[in-house]
């Protein structure tokens, strides 16, 4: 102690100082923080490489060449930053064909994706090395198979109180300010419903799982494809958009048609000159 | 010349043309075609028959499960089979009032309506007669304590009607209270800020929503329940703390970006939810009234009048959000005494 003591003074004691605190504080960081995302460890090295390569060929020009987003001088940005949306977020936009977008506008619509599943894996392996974040949803949220009426019901509830405000009860979907809109929910396959509620996609906001279980998740999901799946008892849904659209539809094409139909019944009927 | 004239202004100045002649249907003057329009229409009444008999066999076989073309085959048939034969029947009428009932033009002239003087005169006597027999005239006492009770007649219909629900006035508080954790609306699970991430929506109610007694009843049930919950349900948001501009007094409302607000549009009243987490706006799905969440809940489009109220945030000791207090402001739809209530609530406070 006392050899330490009086070389305190030494001209590299501060040199060896500063390397142990760097030491330290790196190795405790590398400790602590947050593990990369589980899909990222199972995912090979080579699918990172190749996610990296896609990357830089299909979306750094608006995302940058370190995923870091590139901001606009008004403070908005191209693209956002991808550090830390996790796995599921690109699986999500690159795997319904929002990303990449055709052209700037209000929201990216879905479309037929640009990426094979194979490109979608890669592109998702690389994203997820750059931060933690969400990883693709297993079985746990997708498996709707074995769902009991009483756990449907369940995420009924979850879906009326959660999810109904933006995309109709049954899921029709629903306008927002701006050009944007809720998407209709027919279609979308279970992994990628539980990924918006993970990320969050545009304007959507985060249904993490630590509030929405991922048992509830797959319980609202089991109420989506059960509503969707159900025979329409009242016949012509019309698309479910509710009350308005049907009573403009009944009024001025069915009252209508009708009003018409009964002026050409009294202006028509055959005539003979005959006595 | 002037006899001419005279002539002229006594006969009508343009003669009346009568109605033109008759034309005749076919199934007036061609005996085959009056049958085959009998035919017709037997037919179309015979087939709704069929159908409605129809009906009552697929309401009896079809399975209530069975699908066609993805719609219930049940009700698929019923509708089918029911409106069908009412559409025959009423097709069938049209023809045969078109084809075969008589279409002959028939004039009838008009008669005033009013009846005779002397039916008037004999009405109004009668009428006179019965009033100064009943002394309705000559008796002003009786007449007017029946008006009075006539008048009174409408103080039930006021006093049940002003029963039928609580004048907002008096009802301004919700059962937010200090220390009252904020929970996850149907699960009711206490929410940790780590809970919740950047651009998360929770919609949330007050813990005592789903709290017991000692008895294992809910503390709050049936009509009492829906009436706090249409009251004091809030939403939860997270946004980048960077990006809330808090106004005076409300600095320290929020929990690293965390806001509570309530959940029911200042409007008329209407729940909301909609939430852009990438604008922090907030819209009402009824008439389109939208509130800046990260601006203290101002209005920013629509007819609402008011900012969106805010529930002031903080921990409890196990680190689950929690109210600081009842919300400062009356929540709710706006009304004429509002001013007054706030007052009211201030004072409290």
């Amino acid at each position: 102690m006392r050899k330490l003591s009086t070389r305190r003074r030494h001209p590299l004691a501060g040199i060896v100082v500063l390397l142990l605190a760097l030491g330290v504080v790196g190795g405790v960081y590398s400790a602590v923080r947050f593990q990369p995302a589980s899909a990222a460890e199972t995912a090979s090295q080579n699918d990172v490489d190749a996610g990296r390569k896609l990357f830089l060929v299909g979306c750094a020009s608006c995302h940058g060449k370190n995923a870091s987003g590139i901001e606009t001088k008004r403070g908005g940005n191209y693209g956002p930053s991808l550090i830390g949306v996790g796995a599921a977020a690109v699986d999500f936009q690159v795997g319904t064909g929002r990303m990449p977008m055709a052209q700037s506008a209000p929201q990216a619509p879905a479309k037929d994706p640009e990426y094979t599943a194979e490109e979608t894996k890669q592109l998702a392996a690389y994203i997820a090395t750059l931060g933690a974040g969400p990883a693709i949803p297993d079985d746990e949220y997708t498996d709707i198979s074995g769902k009991t009426i009483e756990q449907i019901r369940e995420g009924g509830e979850f879906f009326r109180t959660n999810c109904t405000a933006c995309h109709n009860s049954v899921g029709a979907g629903g306008a927002l300010p701006g050009g944007k809109y809720a998407p209709r929910l027919d279609g979308v396959s279970a992994k990628h419903i539980a990924e918006a509620m993970m990320t969050g996609p545009q304007q959507m906001p985060v249904f993490s799982d630590d509030v929405i279980t991922p048992e509830d998740k797959s319980n609202i999901i089991a109420y989506i494809k059960q509503v969707q799946n159900q025979p329409n008892y009242g016949g012509m849904a019309g698309g479910g958009l509710g009350p308005v659209s049907e009573g403009l539809f009944t009024w001025l094409i069915g009252i209508g048609g009708l009003l018409i139909a009964a002026v050409w019944i009294g202006a028509h009927g055959a005539r003979v000159k005959k006595k | 010349m002037s006899d001419e004239l005279d002539q002229l202004t006594d006969a009508e100045p343009v003669k009346d043309p009568g109605l033109p002649a008759h034309q005749h249907r076919p199934t007036d003057v061609d005996p085959a075609q009056e049958l085959r329009a009998e035919r017709q229409i037997t037919g179309m009444f015979t087939v709704a028959s069929l159908l409605l008999v129809g009906f009552c066999v697929a309401y009896i076989v079809i399975d209530k499960d069975q699908t066609f073309l993805g719609w219930s085959a049940m009700n698929f048939t019923l509708g089918a089979t029911l409106g069908g034969a009412l559409l025959l029947m009423g097709v069938g009428i049209i023809q045969w009032a078109k084809k075969l009932m008589g279409d002959d033009e028939m004039v009838e002239l008009r008669h005033p309506a009013a009846s005779t003087a002397e039916e008037r005169a004999a009405t109004l006597e009668d009428l006179n007669a019965g009033i100064n027999e009943s002394g309705f005239g000559r008796r002003p006492l009786i007449r007017r304590s029946l008006f009075l009770s006539m008048s009174f007649l409408a103080l039930p219909t006021v006093i049940m009607l002003r029963d039928m629900g609580p004048l907002p006035y008096g009802h301004k508080n919700t059962v937010w209270k200090k220390g009252m954790r904020v929970v996850n609306d149907v699960a009711g699970t206490p929410i940790k800020p780590s809970d919740l991430q950047v651009g998360q929506l929770v919609n949330a109610e007050p813990a005592i929503m789903y709290e017991k007694d000692k008895d294992g009843e809910a503390v709050l049930h049936g009509t009492e329940l829906l009436q706090e919950k249409s009251k004091a349900a809030v939403i939860v948001v997270r946004m980048r703390p960077e990006a809330i501009t808090p106004a005076k007094g409300r600095e320290n409302w929020g929990i690293d970006g965390i806001l509570c607000y309530s959940k029911i549009c200042t409007h008329v009243g209407c729940p909301i939810s909609l939430w852009e987490q990438q604008t922090h706006h907030l819209l009402c799905p009824c008439h389109q009234s939208t509130f800046d969440l990260a601006d203290n809940g101002k209005v920013v489009f629509g007819p609402a009048h008011r900012p969106l109220p805010q529930l002031p945030l903080a921990l409890d000791s196990e680190g689950y959000l929690i109210a600081v207090s009842d919300f400062p402001e009356v929540v709710g739809p706006s009304y004429p005494e509002l001013a007054r209530d706030q007052k009211r609530l201030d004072d409290k406070s």
